[in-house]
């Protein structure tokens, strides 16, 4: 859409940010699937699980997806949960006045196809649509979790480093001379530190789990962002207008985060699609090497693990490539229509 | 063409091709230059007279640039019609060209001597030797002292005016038949100026040389070009012998320039008037030294004494201007009286004694004194709406005000500066220079303060808008009894504005006293110089001395 001068001066700068943002079809297009997406994997339960939605038997609802009923409330041999995916009770379920409504795809991350025609890793068919895994779990299950995962990793990953690396970099810069100094010293030393090996050691020592990844990861991420950040407030902070607004008696830390910060912002913004992406891979590499999230967990890494051990089955790494160039793609077209769209000088 | 045309200019359109599209930024402009001849294009900043003698060497981007119309004509040559490799030939060879920066137009890495030896020994086929006792020779026309003992310096050794004077040697060298000056002395102190521009004129009748002069400065331009050509949007509105437009101009654009130079805007009595007022601001010994230290134990190097037992009072409702050269001191004082720099001294503000309190303790305070900057452009955040820059020190020092309280104010005072009220959403890179300039006042007005520090308010900006902001200041000062500190190295604008005068050099005060005074009876050598030098009282014949 197209605004005339006279319309973009009576907006508000968001709105006018907005309108710069949509003028690059590219990013908004691909920040609408990547937010559907998104979206839709939080429905993952819902989506692709082991167990019907609703189930009518003998008159009577079940709601397998929140309450576990025995096998015996459906005619079952055992008190043991039910497996719905278990031809016996899906027949029971289903024949004469009862109903299941399944969710679309019948597996969930976990669970084992025991009913397949073929050896595991089994290729696409009828009932597993992207095929299974080596122990016989369904992929498309598997992607759409790993998928859910490994971008709420990112976020939180990213989100983190942001802060901190401005955190740091801001303090630096700001208060710059022997500050500046003793806390640079101190990056040099800790960036010096064998990340690797320290993920390997404490994967050994502690029960791999997503929250210690995010710790680890965490303590080192927020460096390189740092340095950007330092830098842009060394050159700002003698420019007139902070001169100016420390003049109107503006406190510290309000010159920081209203006036020097919106004007670093750049690069910060022009490396978030970059370390988003970069997060996701950062999973996926470390699963790959078996150093990341524990083995049950949906991992796209694992996935592309399994895909090494068995070069045959093309549907393996097939997919889960699909699923990782396409993620990395779309946040990068967002990343750059955000940049451009922050830029106040595009009008 | 008349005999001693050297440089015609035919008909020339100029057009820029930019993202928004082709962009016409020179319009069908004619005028003919004489050998021997001054030759000066005036107008303000935008109005394409740079671009105009740029074009004459080509040296714009050949892929942005478009030359859509008309013929450059150097000794009947059409230079734009010349290939790459002809156009070589003429370019610091017959026609030279002096920029505007010293600091910047001297490659840093390489040493003066190779840089004034280089058009020899590609225009003039010189060896190394013969072409450096030519450079010796220019350098010492040009009036560098021990030539022999500077050639072989870097750029950063030199003052500024040195490297201007190295510029002109570089430009000479090949004894060019037209010599383009852009702004030559623009970036340079008065004093030093002055000296710069006669030895152009003097080194202009030894090489008989025609000159294009571009300046921005009236005063300068009806001292030293015989001929002038008024410059606006592109086109030349006006062109004539200086004599003739400085008497009678008649296009209305000329006679807005000619009129713009600032002029007394206080009337006689005032200054008397104001002995009776109490003083607001105070300075007492106050000291400020810069010291210079290097290597990993900070050893102390040396010591810049910026500013240097300087006593100073100001009144309610006065304003004292402080002029100086670069290097004076003057703005460092200026932020030492607003304890926005560290230093020595007492300090009294309206009773108060404030150079011993605490940075909280102050911040209250600072309602009361606030600053101008010089450079519209970095003065305010890019990155902020209007009304969140005028707005700010409103949420600081009148916390009780509610949103739509603060906007209501916030109009009022972009009223008072003269602007629209309906720019509170816009950004500052939508505004020409002289309206950032007064979003920048009316972001200090609105606090009601005592005092104002005015840290070269006008210099980057255009004549015509300068004096509407001094008038503008001035207005602000009688309805609000305002005190100004009035920081300038322009004499012009200091007469203008100021009832008293302090005269700064190297850090210490040389003279004070009422603006008229100082400027008819002047009692220090130095002020003296100071005003022959920026005011061009200078006897035609009777050259300044290095």
């Amino acid at each position: 859409m197209n605004y005339n001068a006279e319309q973009l001066t009576n907006m508000s700068p968001n709105m006018r940010a907005w309108v710069r943002f949509k003028k690059n079809r590219r990013g908004y297009y691909s920040l609408w699937l990547f937010s559907i997406l998104l979206f839709i994997s939080f429905f993952a339960e819902v989506i692709s699980n082991d167990k019907p939605l609703i189930v009518y038997y003998q008159h009577s609802y079940y709601f397998p997806l929140w309450n576990e009923y025995p096998e015996t409330t459906f005619g079952g041999d055992f008190v043991s949960g039910t497996d719905y995916n278990d031809p016996y009770i899906k027949d029971k379920i289903t024949q004469g006045d009862n109903w299941a409504l399944y969710p679309l795809n019948h597996y969930n991350y976990s669970s084992i196809n025991y009913f397949a025609d073929l050896p595991n890793p089994a290729p696409p068919s009828e009932q597993n649509v992207l095929g299974t895994d080596d122990r016989g779990r369904d992929v498309l299950a598997r992607l759409i979790y790993g998928f859910r995962l490994s971008v709420l990793f990112a976020l939180v990953l990213t989100a983190i480093g942001v802060i901190l690396g401005i955190l740091m970099g801001s303090i630096q810069g700001y208060f710059a001379g022997r500050v500046d100094l003793v806390v640079q010293r101190l990056i040099e030393i800790w960036s010096s530190m064998p990340e690797l090996y320290l993920l390997i050691i404490f994967a050994s020592i502690f029960k791999p789990s997503i929250g210690l990844l995010i710790v680890l990861l965490s303590l080192f991420g927020w460096m390189g962002l740092s340095d950007y950040v330092r830098a842009e407030f060394l050159r700002g902070r003698n420019l007139d207008y902070v001169q100016a607004a420390r003049s109107l008696g503006v406190s510290n830390i309000g010159i920081m985060f209203k006036h020097l910060l919106p004007n670093s912002m750049v690069p910060v913004l022009t490396f978030l699609p970059f370390r988003i992406s970069g997060a996701i891979l950062a999973l996926t590499s470390l699963d790959y090497l078996g150093l990341g999230v524990p083995p049950s967990t949906p991992s796209l890494g694992e996935l592309l693990s399994q895909g090494k051990e068995n070069i045959d089955a093309w549907w393996l790494s097939l997919t889960t490539f699909t699923v990782l160039v396409g993620t990395l793609v779309l946040l990068i077209f967002i990343g750059e229509a955000l940049r451009e769209a922050l830029d106040t000088r595009r009008g | 063409m008349t005999k001693s045309s050297i440089l015609e200019i035919k008909n020339l359109s100029v057009d820029f091709s930019t993202p928004a599209g082709q962009v016409n930024v020179v319009r069908d402009i004619n005028f003919t230059l004489e050998s021997g001849r001054t030759m000066a294009l005036v107008g303000e900043s935008g109005s394409g007279k740079s671009v105009t003698a740029m074009s004459i060497l080509r040296l714009h981007d050949e892929q942005k640039v478009n030359y859509s119309k008309g013929d450059i004509l150097f000794k009947g040559k059409n230079l734009l019609g010349l290939d790459e490799t002809e156009i070589k030939r003429v370019r610091g060879n017959k026609i030279s060209m002096i920029f505007q920066e010293p600091m910047t137009s001297l490659n840093p890495t390489f040493t003066v001597g190779d840089q004034i030896t280089e058009p020899l020994l590609i225009h003039r086929g010189m060896n190394r030797l013969k072409a450096k006792q030519r450079a010796l020779q220019l350098m010492d026309l040009v009036g560098i002292h021990e030539p022999a003992h500077r050639f072989d310096a870097y750029p950063h050794l030199l003052s500024g005016g040195q490297r201007q004077r190295m510029m002109i040697a570089m430009a000479l060298a090949c004894e060019p038949e037209l010599l383009i000056a852009d702004e030559p002395t623009t970036a340079l102190d008065v004093t030093v100026q002055l000296q710069i521009l006669l030895l152009l004129e003097k080194l202009q009748k030894e090489f008989s040389m025609a000159v294009l002069m571009i300046s921005h400065d009236l005063n300068l331009v009806k001292r030293f070009a015989q001929q002038v050509c008024v410059m606006q949007d592109g086109n030349i509105v006006e062109q004539g012998d200086v004599e003739h437009i400085y008497k009678q101009p008649q296009h209305p654009y000329t006679i807005q320039l000619l009129d713009s130079e600032p002029e007394r805007i206080i009337p006689d009595g005032e200054t008397m008037a104001l002995q009776h007022n109490r003083e607001l601001l105070s300075g007492k010994n106050m000291f400020c030294y810069f010291t210079v230290k290097s290597g990993f134990f900070r050893k102390l190097v040396s010591t810049v004494k910026a500013v240097d037992d300087i006593n100073l009072f100001l009144r309610e409702g006065e304003t004292l201007g402080i002029v100086g050269e670069s290097g004076s001191g003057k703005s460092t004082l200026g932020r030492c009286l607003l304890r926005m720099e560290h230093c020595r001294g007492e300090i009294h503000f309206d009773q108060t004694r404030i150079d011993e309190l605490k940075n909280a303790q102050l911040r209250p305070l600072r309602k009361e004194f606030q600053i101008v900057f010089q450079d519209p452009y970095s003065s305010l955040s890019p990155r902020m709406t209007i009304e969140q820059i005028v707005g700010e020190g409103l949420k600081i020092h009148f916390p009780q005000l509610n949103k739509a309280e603060r906007r209501v104010k916030i109009k009022k005072a972009l009223t008072e500066v003269g602007l629209e009220e309906d720019i509170l959403w816009r950004y500052p890179h939508e505004f020409s220079g002289g309206q950032r300039q007064r979003i920048a006042i009316a972001r200090v007005v609105i606090l009601e303060p005592k005092l104002i520090l005015l840290d070269e308010p006008t210099s980057a900006l255009d004549v015509s808008v300068q004096k509407q902001v001094l008038t503008l200041l001035r207005e602000l000062q009688q309805r609000h009894k305002i005190s100004y500190l009035f920081i300038t190295h322009d004499l012009k604008v200091i007469e203008a504005v100021a009832h008293r005068i302090m005269v700064m050099k190297e850090g210490r005060i040389i003279e004070v006293g009422e603006t008229q005074k100082i400027f008819t009876t002047p009692e220090k050598e130095y002020t003296r110089q100071l005003l022959t030098a920026s005011l061009f009282k200078t006897d035609e014949n009777k050259l300044v001395t290095v």
